[in-house]
């Protein structure tokens, strides 16, 4: 038995390619089948327990999913705005508690979401390092982005520009990191979380600039009355909000004309939302509310019938990849025909040599299981990461 | 060719054996192969020699008659008991020398141990195993596949196999037929030096009628009235 097994693995040894190539075969026929559903299911789980804990998203009228997914995983794709007089309203009907987000831009690759200290809290996150946001152009972290990047409280990381090429576009503003929130395997590990004015300095609504009151260049300052100052092209934004400039920065326009991209809904109980949901679509029809749950529901009886589909052909993958292993094992019967009347007159019986060649298909499938059952185990461990990096991008 | 019991190898009374596909028929009425002799079976292609050797061995069962080899009634023995005979008794040389790719020299050698549990794979073994190998002057080769071993070396290779077992008699199917003449002198020499100093007897298939003086008796199947069929 023992000098048996030793030449069945002299031979997968021998035929390494012949066996790495079997073994990749069935490990891929049934590993993208599983893969597929544990990510469908992590996926699934965690899309409906957010959605579930989102009671209702105020937007833009349009594509209600998109609304919903803006609002869940702050993905980019509700590109028009609301004023943030409509979170004002929400708030004064006494209905309900608004938590605005105005989510258009990236740091690092990473959803920056602007938005207010409740919304904290209405998820329940955690600080694990550092505190939370208390002054202007400070940011608090997801535990996913403090892990790739490495950073912690006191760091400093910039917003990305939109358009590198449009020199007179938004300048990146330079965020100071105040904590790092503790790990909600949801999409607020990968987000920047920042103060909604913070965000809107961001946009360009506010900046802070030397003090044009007591500047006397004439280069900085084009024309000066006693009723304004008209100040140049020279004059440049502060990309960095500091003890020493914070008091410069000042926003131009009305508070509430500043633009949201959503407003998640915090009532209190069903009926409450239901009171504020037959409030909208508002008068002119611009502005909806919707019930993520609903959307994503949706969203998902679409995705699981494709599952369907695509399971429905792993099975025919899968028969097909047993019908070549079939064939590959035929013709391996085959060439080694020689060797096994050899080894039969040498002084083997016959049904060595039908375990020689058995041996040989349960070391393939031996290795491909130990390497499925890794494979499940890190699809299994990193389902949570893979979901969002898939979902929510950065 | 008459011997005592004791002395005779090889004894076949009556053998008729028949191939069903092509109809060939083998039939020889007796034959005894002395203990110790060097036997050269020469004839035409399709004259039954491979087929004898084959029923020697035990791979094949005769219809009717007898086959005794060192002892044992070979054609009365059951499947599992003619392989441990095979295995202990005789040792086979190959002419396409039949050694098993995957395996590096010495693990050809030692074959018959490894396929099988009746035989005993120890130190003793591994020992024979090499002295072999340094006898037939491959013991440089130890290490070595066969594809990356020339043709005399893979059939003193195969030799070696053969013998690593002590058996009592060799059986070889035309082993000089796909060598050079001097890799074919070479092989020969090791072959008549290792059963003589070992006292095995030697049956040997062979076309080439020029080495049959270095055998001490030759069955020459062309001088049979019918192909196959020997007096």
């Amino acid at each position: 038995m023992k000098g048996m097994a030793w030449l069945v693995w002299r031979y997968v040894c021998f035929n390494w390619g012949k066996t790495v190539v079997l073994v990749l075969c069935l490990l891929l026929a049934a590993l993208l089948p599983i893969a597929v559903s544990i990510l469908l299911r992590q996926f699934s789980q965690q899309i409906v327990s957010r959605s579930e804990a989102t009671t209702a998203v105020v937007g833009h009228a349009g594509s209600g999913l998109d609304l919903a997914l803006h609002a869940i995983y702050f993905r980019r794709g509700v590109d028009q705005t609301i004023p943030f007089s409509e979170a004002s309203l929400i708030r004064e009907s006494g209905l309900a508690t608004p938590i605005p987000l105005y989510c258009r831009f990236t740091a690092r690759g990473f959803p920056l979401v602007g938005t207010t200290v409740d919304y904290f809290p209405y998820r329940n996150l955690q600080m694990e390092q550092g505190r939370m946001l208390v002054r202007l152009g400070e940011c608090v972290i997801g535990s996913r982005v403090a892990r790739e990047l490495g950073f912690g409280p006191g760091d400093f990381i910039l917003s990305d520009r939109e358009n590198i090429i449009d020199i007179g576009g938004l300048y990146p503003l330079k965020l100071k990191i105040a904590g790092v929130l503790a790990s909600a395997d949801s999409a607020d590990d990968s987000a920047v979380f920042v103060d909604l004015k913070t965000a809107w300095v961001i946009q360009g609504l506010g900046h802070g600039h030397q003090d044009l009151q007591t500047e006397t260049d004439p280069l900085l300052i084009m024309n000066r009355d006693e009723k304004q100052i008209v100040a140049s092209p020279a004059v440049l934004p502060y990309t960095e909000i500091t003890d020493a400039n914070i008091a410069s920065f000042h926003f131009h326009g009305e508070e509430s004309a500043f633009p949201l991209t959503a407003v998640i809904i915090d009532s209190p109980n069903e009926k409450s939302s239901t009171l504020l949901l037959g409030r909208y679509p508002n008068h002119d029809g611009t502005i909806q509310m919707v019930v993520p749950k609903q959307s994503i529901d949706e969203l998902l009886g679409m995705i699981f019938q494709t599952e369907e589909l695509f399971l429905a052909n792993s099975v025919l993958i899968a028969v097909s990849t047993a019908l070549l292993m079939g064939l590959v094992i035929m013709l391996s019967i085959r060439l080694r025909k020689p060797e096994m009347t050899t080894m039969f007159k040498i002084g083997c019986s016959r049904h060595v040599a039908f375990a020689l060649q058995f041996g040989e298909l349960l070391v393939v499938l031996f290795f491909a299981s130990i390497l499925l059952t890794a494979s499940i185990w890190t699809i299994q461990h990193f389902a949570s990461d893979l979901v969002q990096r898939l979902v929510v991008g950065g | 060719m008459t011997s005592t019991i004791a002395e005779v190898e090889i004894a076949i009374q009556g053998l008729k054996f028949e191939w069903p596909k092509s109809g060939f028929r083998l039939a020889i009425d007796s034959l005894d192969i002395p203990r110790g002799k060097k036997v050269a079976v020469v004839g035409p292609s399709g004259s039954g020699k491979t087929t004898l050797l084959n029923l020697m061995a035990g791979i094949i069962s005769p219809e009717t008659g007898e086959i005794r080899v060192a002892g044992h009634a070979v054609h009365e023995l059951s499947d599992a008991a003619r392989r441990r005979f095979r295995v202990s008794q005789i040792g086979m040389v190959f002419q396409q020398f039949e050694l098993v790719p995957y395996l590096r020299a010495e693990d050809n050698i030692l074959l018959p141990y490894l396929l099988n549990s009746s035989l005993r794979l120890d130190s003793a073994v591994r020992s024979r195993a090499r002295e072999l190998m340094k006898a037939t002057g491959i013991s440089d080769r130890a290490r070595s596949f066969p594809a990356g071993m020339s043709q005399g070396e893979q059939q003193r290779l195969a030799l070696c196999r053969a013998l690593v077992t002590e058996p009592t008699l060799i059986l070889a199917d035309e082993p000089t037929g796909n060598l050079d003449s001097a890799n074919k002198v070479r092989v020969i020499d090791l072959m008549m030096r290792e059963v003589d100093s070992r006292r095995m007897t030697l049956v040997m298939v062979t076309h080439d009628t020029s080495m049959i003086d270095r055998f001490d008796t030759v069955f020459d199947f062309s001088q049979f009235t019918s192909p196959g069929v020997a007096p």
